[in-house]
């Protein structure tokens, strides 16, 4: 990657213009509705723009580039034919009649049946457009339940101390106060530090089946009938779903209310964030509420859902059973080769990912730069300092779609960065080194915000 | 592998799972397809759908896409990438997070903008909620009734679970001045639902004195030509980028905005990117204030978003990048001069009614009905359009872009005269 140091606004030359439209020489009546201030766009040629773009891109790593092992956002190739198709329902109004969009029905319908086949859930909602998204719709379906009861007392939701940072916040959002479980030394929650937090006010549970540590919740089954018996209900935040794509299914361990990231899971791209979808599946008691919550304008994001629909197509019913366990597969291959040279807290069968807690001999090199080294090699770097249980945090998901061959060139290098933290740490602590910049002032980002041209 | 691992079987792996809850037999679902049959399935599917010639909005915008976005934002660099969390090798979308955001700052006349939102309506759920942030242990917002009715759906749904007393009004000056709300915020359109610009005259300055933020909500397309949310002094602009050239696309993926005064920086929500440098004083740019978010600050965060629609903020850059000052004022021009034409023809048909006469408008306007809203909607989408929708209060609206050419609205007039309404 070579670095490029342009904004499109240094660009701007008076006159110069990209746009191609017929002339127009109707002049705007007069009128105090008008902006007094002038639009200062960039003034560019088209090849100016296609340039500019086209350098910013190349210094960008995608799941193009390489190997992009960031744990807990399943960065799984994104087929090609999946972004073909998408153009031909381009031109749709999202209040267009019904009996012209039948074909759009169509694919929602199948898209409906596939999820709730594959998850054990009885329908889903399309509507939320990202993971977090998901989880708010979800709660507010967990609150919409407990008010048709007349159970206006459940304020109170219940989240691992492992849980991603959205559960809580999602809570926060839909007015929940937030109960944190704790974990064990084995990284499972505490079935006996969550009962006496169970009661009338609990309305419900969070979790995320495997858990951030990348292990299997196998209590599920009694915090399931513990929960229910209060007369809570259980979330399953599906960003972990992909492990158990093809194996198990959350409706039957118990869960209520779910949602999907089917930019993990299925496959669509993450675009540097998003656009994504997180559509939720409900059990059939909670089936008359999923309309309820409103949370976006239209229909969700189709053009995210016909991807994800292409995915499902293409994988078909022979296939689904293989993506869980090669994920499960690839991500224990790593963690079994790793653990002589990184530390490893829990050592268990893990799903599509695990935690490593920093170098076995850190010889004063963070996790920080045991990542920054990795860009070096022309790897993406691992999730860092998540979860918040180890300070050293590394947390590695492979995914089913890499070779055998490139999970063991990043075992090479995170061994060879393994042997330069003993010989030359310095080396670390600068890097990295190859890339188009190098370590930035974030304290002074924050300190001083420069967040405009 | 496995050897490595130590077990015998894939099934091995899966041995903390309690046995009763692994799937048996096969799914219900079809078999694998080659990619050849994928794409005779989806061709089918399009094919059941009838494309119309567009003349709606009401917050989808059928404007038209430059070929040169859908080829740069379909860059696999930009494509295949997650959020910028390692900036050295993300400087690409950092970059194009940093121009977006200021050029919603240029379009808004605000100082400071985030990374995107979901869609305008989720932007505008998460201005309420800013504006109970912002002034502490007030709680009441009003919105307009002269919102979009997607925004004000999703203004309930947020509203309905976080508590927020949520006051719908069409006289929201009125509203404001009687003074008896602890009021935390005042929501208005900058155009309305029917394509009517409003005036916020005096608005901005009332909502202060009674201790409340104004927020605007604006379609960033015609914010090029109309007043600002700066201008009329509100704090916060929200808005649905899917006017800046995002398709149709039956609804999504589309891209919401959001941008307010430095005063209030530190309680945006989402994604917000910073310039800085690295040790060689090279410019550098990175993800930055994260102190607000949902990683750091869980369930304390200004919200609970995590990703947003980052691919559609680089589509709306690259469009306004393409488009210019001059591309936007001529498409407005464009657009103006297309709908006063179609706005003058129908009245002439004798079939509507003007009660808004006066009233200022870009490309969306609404007329009284004086024929059978039903059968006028039958007839336009038998001769293949799609227009004269229907408002809650008995109006129709049609939307008029610089797609549509004037052979194109002469034939819709045409349907119009010579349908038995």
């Amino acid at each position: 990657m070579k670095y490029y140091d342009k904004l499109i606004f240094e660009l701007s030359r008076k006159g110069r213009t990209a746009f191609s439209l017929p002339e127009c020489n109707t002049e705007l009546p007069a009128s105090t509705l008008w902006r007094a201030t002038p639009l200062n766009l960039p003034e560019v040629s088209e090849p100016d723009v296609v340039r500019h773009y086209t350098n910013l891109s190349q210094m960008n790593f995608g799941v193009d580039t390489g190997f992009y092992p960031l744990g807990s956002c399943t960065m799984k190739y994104n087929p090609k034919i999946n972004e073909e198709i998408v153009s031909q329902f381009n031109s749709l109004h999202p209040l267009q009649p019904e009996e012209t969009v039948k074909g759009v029905k169509a694919v929602y319908d199948f898209m409906d049946k596939a999820l709730a086949e594959i998850t054990g859930m009885k329908h889903f909602t399309f509507l939320p457009c990202a993971g977090a998204h998901g989880e708010l719709t979800g709660l507010m379906l967990m609150r919409e339940y407990h008010f048709s009861r007349g159970d206006m007392a459940r304020t109170k939701v219940i989240v691992p101390d492992s849980a991603h940072g959205t559960n809580p916040a999602s809570a926060a959002v839909c007015g929940l106060d937030i109960v944190v479980v704790k974990s064990k030394e084995n990284g499972l929650v505490d079935v006996e530090d969550l009962k006496p937090l169970l009661g009338p006010d609990i309305a419900g549970i969070m979790m995320t089946n495997p858990n951030t540590l990348g292990l299997f919740e196998r209590d599920i089954k009694e915090i399931a009938e513990l929960v229910h018996e209060c007369g809570g209900l259980l979330y399953y935040d599906g960003a972990n779903m992909n492990p158990l794509l093809g194996v198990v299914r959350p409706g039957d361990m118990g869960f209520d209310i779910m949602h999907l990231n089917l930019h993990k899971t299925f496959s669509t791209p993450h675009g540097g964030g998003g656009p994504g979808s997180g559509p939720v599946g409900v059990a059939e008691k909670l089936v008359p509420f999923l309309n309820i919550p409103k949370v976006s304008g239209f229909h969700g994001n189709f053009g995210i859902i016909l991807r994800a629909c292409a995915y499902i197509l293409a994988l078909g019913r022979e296939n689904v059973k293989m993506a869980g366990p090669l994920a499960t597969l690839s991500a224990n291959y790593i963690k079994e080769s790793l653990k002589d040279c990184y530390r490893l807290p829990i050592a268990a069968v893990c799903k599509h990912e695990f935690v490593f807690d920093g170098l076995a001999e850190p010889n004063g090199v963070s996790t920080l730069d045991v990542a920054k080294r990795l860009l070096d090699y022309g790897f993406h770097a691992p999730t860092i300092y998540f979860p918040l249980l180890f300070h050293q945090a590394i947390m590695i998901e492979p995914t089913e779609t890499e070779s055998l061959e490139t999970l063991d060139a990043f075992i090479e290098v995170m061994r060879a960065i393994a042997r330069e933290a003993a010989e030359d740490p310095e080396l670390l602590h600068s890097a990295p080194h190859n890339t188009p910049i190098g370590r930035p002032d974030e304290t002074m980002a924050a300190r001083q915000p420069v967040l405009k041209y | 592998m496995l050897r490595r691992i130590g077990v015998k079987s894939l099934d091995d792996l899966y041995s903390d799972v309690p046995v009763e809850f692994i799937h048996k037999g096969e799914y219900d679902l079809p078999e694998a397809k080659s990619e050849e049959e994928v794409r005779a399935w989806f061709k089918d599917f399009a094919s059941r759908n009838t494309e119309l010639t567009v003349f709606a909005g009401a917050g989808a915008y059928d404007h038209y896409t430059p070929s040169v976005i859908p080829y740069i934002t379909s860059r696999s660099e930009f494509l295949t990438a997650y959020t910028p969390y390692q900036c050295e090798i993300s400087q690409g979308t950092l970059r194009y997070i940093f121009e977006w955001q200021s050029m919603i700052c240029r379009l808004t006349g605000l100082d400071v903008a985030n990374a995107s939102m979901y869609d305008g309506p989720t932007a505008a759920a998460e201005a309420m909620r800013m504006c109970v942030a912002c002034t502490r242990k007030r709680n009441t917002v009003v919105a307009s009734s002269a919102l979009l009715p997607n925004v004000l759906d999703t203004l309930r749904t947020y509203a309905r679970y976080s508590g927020i007393n949520l006051v719908e009004t069409w006289e929201v000056q009125e509203a404001v001045a009687e003074g008896t709300l602890d009021l935390a915020g005042v929501i208005v359109p900058s155009i309305d639902k029917y394509g009517f610009i409003e005036s916020h005259l005096g608005l901005a300055g009332l909502v202060h004195e009674m201790g409340g933020l104004l927020v605007e909500y604006c379609d960033p397309s015609a914010l090029a030509v109309v007043k600002t949310p700066a201008e009329w002094g509100a704090d916060i602009a929200v808005g649905d980028g899917q006017s800046l050239g995002i398709p149709l696309c039956y609804g999504g993926p589309y891209v919401g905005f959001m941008a307010c005064r430095n005063e209030w920086m530190r309680k945006l929500p989402g994604r917000i990117v910073g310039q800085t440098a690295d040790a060689e004083g090279r410019r550098a740019f990175v993800l930055t204030l994260q102190a607000r978010e949902q990683h750091i600050r869980r369930e304390k965060a200004t919200s609970n978003i995590c990703s947003n629609e980052s691919l559609m903020a680089l589509w709306c850059t690259v469009y306004l990048s393409l488009m210019g000052p001059e591309g936007m004022r001529r498409l407005n021009g464009i657009c103006y001069s297309n709908a006063h034409y179609l706005h003058d023809q129908l009245l002439a048909t004798g079939k509507f009614r003007d009660p808004f006469e006066g009233r200022e408008f870009l490309k969306e306007f609404a007329l009284q009905p004086l024929c059978d809203v039903r059968k006028l909607q039958q007839a336009l989408l038998e001769a293949g359009f799609f227009g004269a929708l229907e408002t809650e209060e008995g109006y129709v609206t049609f939307c008029v872009t610089e797609r549509r050419t004037r052979e194109e609205i002469d034939s819709l007039v045409k349907v119009v005269k010579e349908a038995a309404l």
